[in-house]
């Protein structure tokens, strides 16, 4: 009986400080909303306060670097390509939740709209796991034949991914493959709101986020709720034998083969997975934008989440929820607000112009001067404080032989 | 799911993989005769269009093939430091040469050389530096860094080329006249196709020759196989993998020129086009000069086949998933390329 007990008082002690915190900036992140005005009025940093609708974009986006942290931190894959997978998202969410096949007419839990509007209209919730799976599949049907791949041509076929599938999804309609799959060019809209329903309603929760007059802010709410259940998934999976297996590969290959942990399986489940994270964050993003337009997908979104998980530190969460948030910002709103400090002050030069060359310059100062990034992962850490123990069998310096080598250093 | 791993284990087979790679090119092919039976003086039009087009493919994806034989690194900035070259170009031959479509032919011709003359090693340091600043510093650190490291310089170089040129797109082309070299029927060569070989086919020539024979190119090779081996035999690895950054950048600029001349191009092109030749070096098999050229030349012809031929041809839409589609099958079918030797990183 005591063990149990036991265990859960070791569980909480050991954990405690990092708990606590997580839980402080939880309560910080939902009350958010209604502090946000009284930041904005505070002097010089006021201005900087990012709106509640930027927050959206950026826990959106903060949610994919996460997935692809999976993918890169865990297990050591560069993938170049990942907004494939936010494009796969999307698109499922354009095509379960809005008019765009108006030859049929089906309605599941849709909120905010005439239940006689044509088109598939799933309740959007259903829809954001879809996605998920959707996506997961993708994930699966592109790491098959690419993941037998290593390091670099595994990037570069990524990559291809990443491309193929944007021009796909511009190219695929009545007039490109025969049946208008994704609108081509113009993109899917609108696509349904998020949403209570008449349930909701009688509870006080808006019916649709859309029509609510606090949009921004349940649209907020949301995704905080799906960026902790990314975050926590996230972390369970690491501490899991899969996790620790992806660990294996990315810090040895060969050695983790040798040890029995199967390759291919390991690496397409981490494909998978972080695909999925993409997905719901890709089809989250969607409904708020309320469309999916082709002009969105491209290699530089693929980057800008590779330099979040850069950022903020390879395989550690918290490093890239702070990479994220920090990238995400400058991408929302910090540039334009800093460009239009400058050209107060006088200057002509717009950084939002040159995002991306800026964006190019963290990639390399960090891999210069601190590849484990912002807040490094644990192990990374302890590696480069205590050193690997690999003592050399034979050290000519202290001309010692086999029998005098320290058993603990193995 | 016991299927499905059956399935699987089918597939890996080498006989059943090369069997379906073998039947893709079969259809190619059977695509390519239809068409030539159908239309054959198009054929061979779009024929030399893309043998053009994929003489500037070649040029940049030797580029990339010269620093991958010699350090296992795709530089992702060599796309963007080719299309800089291509506008710095501009800047040589119109802004301070002034040449226009009214120039004689003498003056345009000396103006390319002087430019190639201006811009080739200009471009040779631009690479150099590169290396010496985002690379070497990363020479033990793991294999993924460098390559990060790679991305980053790209979107750095390329949007240099956006501080200097803003968003419009330059070219020269109007520089070489359309006019046709000769006619055979309705095959018509012209002096614009002519020229781009013209500067191509030298520089191959010099290329050849230097890594052949000279005691520079000797080491270039001997890296390659071995940097701890040829460091031991006296090499000094640091600065021949330098004179490997100078050749891919002064190559580059060849390729920024000739592209300027034939087509038209702005900071973004760098990245298209590197993705491109990048495809072309691993068709050819990534290491190989040949196999570079080869690779350049064929994903020129499939380009210019994709978007001139008449018969079930998808037309430009699609000509990046095809040319990603087929690096992906050649990675999938034929890890070390057309030309290459089989390497622990396929398969």
């Amino acid at each position: 009986m005591t063990t149990a007990a036991d265990r859960a008082r070791t569980w909480v002690s050991g954990r405690d400080r990092s708990l606590w915190v997580a839980a402080g900036l939880i309560v910080l992140a939902v009350l958010y909303p209604s502090l946000v005005e009284s930041l904005q009025d505070l002097p010089l940093i006021g201005d900087f306060v990012p709106s509640v609708s930027g927050m959206v974009v950026m826990l959106a986006f903060t949610t994919m670097a996460i997935g692809l942290n999976v993918v890169v931190g865990y297990a050591g894959l560069l993938d170049l390509g990942y907004v494939a997978f936010y494009a796969a998202g999307a698109y499922t969410a354009g095509w379960f939740a809005s008019q765009q096949f108006d030859q049929w007419t089906f309605h599941f839990g849709s909120v905010g709209i005439v239940k006689s509007l044509p088109g598939i209209h799933l309740s959007v919730w259903l829809v954001l796991l879809i996605a998920g799976l959707f996506t997961l599949v993708v994930g699966i049907l592109i790491g098959l034949p690419t993941l037998r791949l290593r390091g670099d041509y595994l990037a570069i076929v990524t990559l291809g991914f990443g491309e193929i599938v944007p021009q796909f999804v511009r190219n695929a309609d009545e007039e490109g493959i025969g049946f208008d799959l994704t609108h081509g060019a113009f993109g899917i809209a609108p696509i349904d709101s998020l949403g209570f329903g008449s349930l909701g309603e009688r509870l006080g929760l808006p019916e649709s986020f859309q029509t609510s007059t606090d949009r921004a802010k349940w649209f907020y709410l949301t995704a905080v709720l799906i960026l902790l259940i990314t975050v926590f998934c996230s972390v369970r999976l690491r501490d899991s034998r899969l996790g620790r297996a992806w660990i294996a590969i990315r810090e040895d290959e060969t050695a983790a083969a040798a040890m029995g942990v199967p390759l291919m399986r390991t690496k397409t489940w981490s494909y998978a997975i972080g695909a999925f994270f993409g997905g719901v964050a890709g089809a989250f993003y969607s409904s708020f934008r309320s469309g999916a337009f082709p002009a969105d997908f491209y290699f530089n979104i693929s980057v800008f989440l590779l330099c979040m998980v850069i950022l903020g530190g390879m395989g550690s969460v918290w490093g890239v929820i702070l990479g994220g948030m920090l990238l995400a910002y400058l991408n929302v709103e910090g540039l334009s607000t800093i460009g239009a400090k400058i050209q107060d002050a006088g200057l002509d030069f717009d950084p939002t112009k040159y995002q991306f060359g800026i964006y190019g310059l963290i990639i390399v100062a960090m891999m210069l001067f601190r590849p484990t990034g912002l807040i490094p992962e644990r192990r990374h850490a302890i590696e480069l404080e205590e050193g690997v123990h690999d003592t050399p069998f034979y050290d000519v310096t202290t001309e010692a032989t086999l029998t005098d080598r320290d058993p603990s250093d193995d | 799911m016991a299927t499905v791993r059956r399935v699987l284990q089918f597939l890996r087979q080498p006989r059943v993989v090369n069997g379906i790679g073998l039947s893709l090119v079969a259809l190619v092919g059977i695509w390519l005769a239809v068409n030539l039976v159908k239309e054959p003086a198009n054929f061979v039009n779009v024929g030399l269009d893309g043998l053009t087009r994929g003489s500037v493919y070649a040029l940049i994806a030797l580029g990339y093939t010269l620093v991958y034989g010699i350090l296992q690194l795709i530089n992702f900035a060599h796309g963007d430091v080719f299309a800089l070259s291509g506008l710095v170009a501009y800047t040589v031959l119109i802004t301070i040469f002034g040449l226009d479509s009214g120039s004689s032919g003498l003056a345009i011709a000396g103006g390319i050389v002087v430019g190639l003359a201006i811009t080739m090693p200009l471009f040779a340091i631009i690479n150099g530096s590169i290396e010496r600043v985002a690379y070497r510093p990363l020479r033990h650190a793991p294999r993924l860094a460098p390559l990060i490291t790679a991305v980053g310089m790209s979107f750095i170089v390329s949007n240099v080329s956006l501080a200097l040129y803003g968003v419009q797109t330059r070219s020269a082309s109007d520089l070489i006249s359309n006019a046709p070299m000769f006619e055979i029927g309705e095959v018509v060569y012209s002096w614009k196709k002519f020229v781009a070989l013209a500067i191509v086919v030298p520089v191959l020539i010099a290329l050849t020759w230097f890594v052949r024979t000279t005691r520079q190119g000797k080491a270039m090779r001997a890296v390659a196989q071995d940097p701890e081996a040829s460091a031991m035999m006296g090499v000094n690895v640091n600065r021949t993998i330098s004179v490997t950054f100078f050749l891919a950048g002064s190559l580059a600029a060849g390729a920024g020129m000739v592209f300027l001349l034939e087509y038209t191009m702005r900071y973004d092109t760098g990245f298209e086009l590197g993705l491109i030749a990048f495809t072309a070096a691993v068709v050819g098999g990534i290491g190989n000069l040949a196999g570079a050229v080869l690779g350049g030349v064929l994903i020129g012809l499939i380009q210019s086949f994709n978007e001139g031929l008449t018969w079930f041809a998808a037309g430009s839409d699609w000509t990046r998933s095809i040319v990603f589609g087929i690096l992906i099958a050649i990675l999938v079918f034929r890890p070390q390329g057309l030309l290459g030797e089989q390497t622990p990183e396929g398969a």
